[in-house]
């Protein structure tokens, strides 16, 4: 199974870690990523304030473009923002030929038009759906015993559009974490607003919500995130955030997809750990003694060697 | 004028240096015809995360378009503390698009609205102008435009220490230009669609 792959503008910059772990998580589940030639911006959360249309346009453009390179594929964006955008044309269009017409026209200097049967994918989407617990806790070879982890949906995975999760208890990422041997936080800020683009436009709002998210997730080793905005509000902004509330205090953020590398038995230095902004100590005395942990077993049963490589692709060369 | 309350669609405001009449086009029609199914019942208000920030609740920002009072909502920061997280079209019992709304009062405000409206809506029009240039956002270029745009010496120190964070951990760099044009096309099409509806 392969996708045609939106990265988006985060990824190439300020969150080369989702992009990197994202592609070789998809690797070890033997899925392909084909990184659709030539994308643009999406227009992120901000082109809506300027103009409708240009909202429409500018990610209609990408699924052109994937149409055109990648017929008949589903197209992933693992930025919950980028996904929102893609879907929301494919939504908005669908009952609306005028609106579609409209859109058409826009992409039509490069000869693009929008295919209506795409499918618009999440990363927890193609995770849950496509994937499954099983198959992903198959790939497990270092299980995150022992490690809390508060699992961050942010918004635009889940509203408006509810394609793949119950919005209001949202539980495909307690699934992941659970197939990876994580204990998966219950808290009641999973899916509640990080502030967004507020954090540029009216910092201490967005602070505000920065600083109730970290206090909730009190005695998690870390929060999961799935969209880069969410990330880096809660990490970069972070010591900001921590004195707007006593309650609050540090904790580590990272992208779900590196955890799952890790469990994977892939190296901090394999999914980019050290690109994050936020990793606590409590995080990496945790992820040490689990590595020193899981080596033992798989020294002793042989766990490595039988349980690697879920795809015949890979197994043959192990 | 004791019967104003029962009349209040008569009642709309000149829009600011305009001198629009009340039988004039309403530049908020747009986004009435989106509220107007309304029913006051305040699940928007509840769901919202930004309300304490807002100087109109989200439902009395509905209720205020509905009544005609475009200047009350131009100037209302309501809209702009909105980092649409879909909360309130998601609960809303009679299925409106109210982030749409939100979305939609911004480009309004930025373009009818008071000087401080159109301040506000400098960091977004930032954005577009660097998704233009670039076809990509280049976060560094973007935030020193949005910077010079807002002429306020003191705003990029709020930012120094992530910029700094971001660039230890080499996650900026200068802009990369290989894009650069790709959506002049796009853009310049665009424009004239929303010129003839
Ligand atoms: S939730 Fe919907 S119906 Fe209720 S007040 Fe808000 S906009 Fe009106
Ligand atoms: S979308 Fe905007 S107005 Fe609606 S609940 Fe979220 S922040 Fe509030």
């Amino acid at each position: 199974m392969s996708y045609a792959y939106y990265p988006g503008c985060s990824l190439t910059e300020s969150a080369q870690e989702y992009d990197v772990s994202t592609r070789l998580v998809f690797d070890r589940l033997c899925l392909g990523l084909n990184e659709i030639d030539g994308w643009t911006c999406c227009g992120a959360g901000a082109v809506d304030a300027v103009s409708g249309l240009l909202a429409l346009a500018l990610p209609a453009r990408n699924l052109g473009l994937a149409a055109k390179q990648f017929p008949g594929k589903d197209v992933l964006a693992p930025c919950s923002a980028c996904y929102l955008n893609h879907l929301k044309v494919v939504e908005q269009t669908r009952h609306d030929r005028k609106l579609a017409h409209r859109v058409n026209q826009a992409i039509a200097g490069e000869d693009l038009a929008l295919d209506p049967g795409v499918r618009v994918r999440h990363l927890l989407d193609v995770l849950v759906t496509d994937v499954g617990e099983e198959r992903i806790g198959q790939a497990v070879l270092m299980p995150l015993e022992g490690l809390v982890v508060a699992p961050y949906y942010g918004c635009q995975a889940l509203r408006p559009y509810p394609v793949f999760d119950d919005p209001e208890r949202p539980q495909s990422m307690h699934r992941i974490l659970q197939a990876l041997g994580a204990t998966v936080l219950d808290w009641d800020k999973a899916a509640t607003c990080c502030g967004a683009s507020l954090m540029a436009t009216d910092q201490d709002t967005a602070l505000r919500a920065v600083a109730g998210i970290l206090s909730a997730a009190g005695e998690a080793h870390c929060v999961a995130t799935v969209c880069p905005l969410c990330q880096m509000n809660l990490e970069a902004y972070q010591r900001q955030a921590l004195r707007v509330n006593e309650a609050a205090r540090a904790v580590a953020v990272v992208y779900l997809p590196q955890l799952m590398g890790l469990a994977m038995g892939m190296g901090p230095e394999d999914v980019l750990l050290s690109k994050n902004l936020a990793v606590t100590d409590r995080l990496s005395e945790a992820l040490d003694r689990n590595h020193a942990q899981a080596n033992i077993v798989s020294f002793r049963s042989d766990n490595h060697n039988r349980r690697v490589s879920p795809c015949s692709r890979t197994s043959s060369s192990r | 004028m004791r019967t104003e309350s029962n009349h209040p669609t008569t009642l709309v405001p000149p829009l600011h240096g305009e001198g629009r009449g009340p039988h004039a086009v309403d530049p908020l029609d747009e986004v009435r015809d989106l509220v107007r199914a309304c029913m006051q019942c305040g699940t928007c208000t509840a769901s919202c995360p930004n309300a304490a920030s807002m100087d109109l609740t989200p439902r009395q920002m509905w209720r205020s378009l509905l009544f005609g009072f475009t200047d009350e909502v131009l100037r209302s920061k309501t809209f702009w503390m909105c980092s649409a997280c879909y909360t309130c079209t998601l609960r809303c019992p009679r299925g409106l698009q109210l982030t749409r709304a939100m979305a939609a009062l911004k480009r309004l405000a930025a373009q009818h609205g008071p000087g401080a409206a159109r301040r506000k809506g400098i960091f977004y029009q930032a954005f577009i102008d660097n998704v233009h240039k670039y076809g990509r956002v280049q976060e560094m270029d973007l935030m020193f435009h949005y910077f010079m745009a807002m002429r306020d010496p003191l705003l990029p120190l709020r930012f120094t220490p992530v910029g700094m964070k971001l660039l230890a951990k080499g996650k900026l760099h200068a802009p990369d230009g290989r894009h650069k044009g790709v959506l002049d096309d796009l853009f310049t099409r665009v424009r004239e669609l929303e010129g003839n509806p």
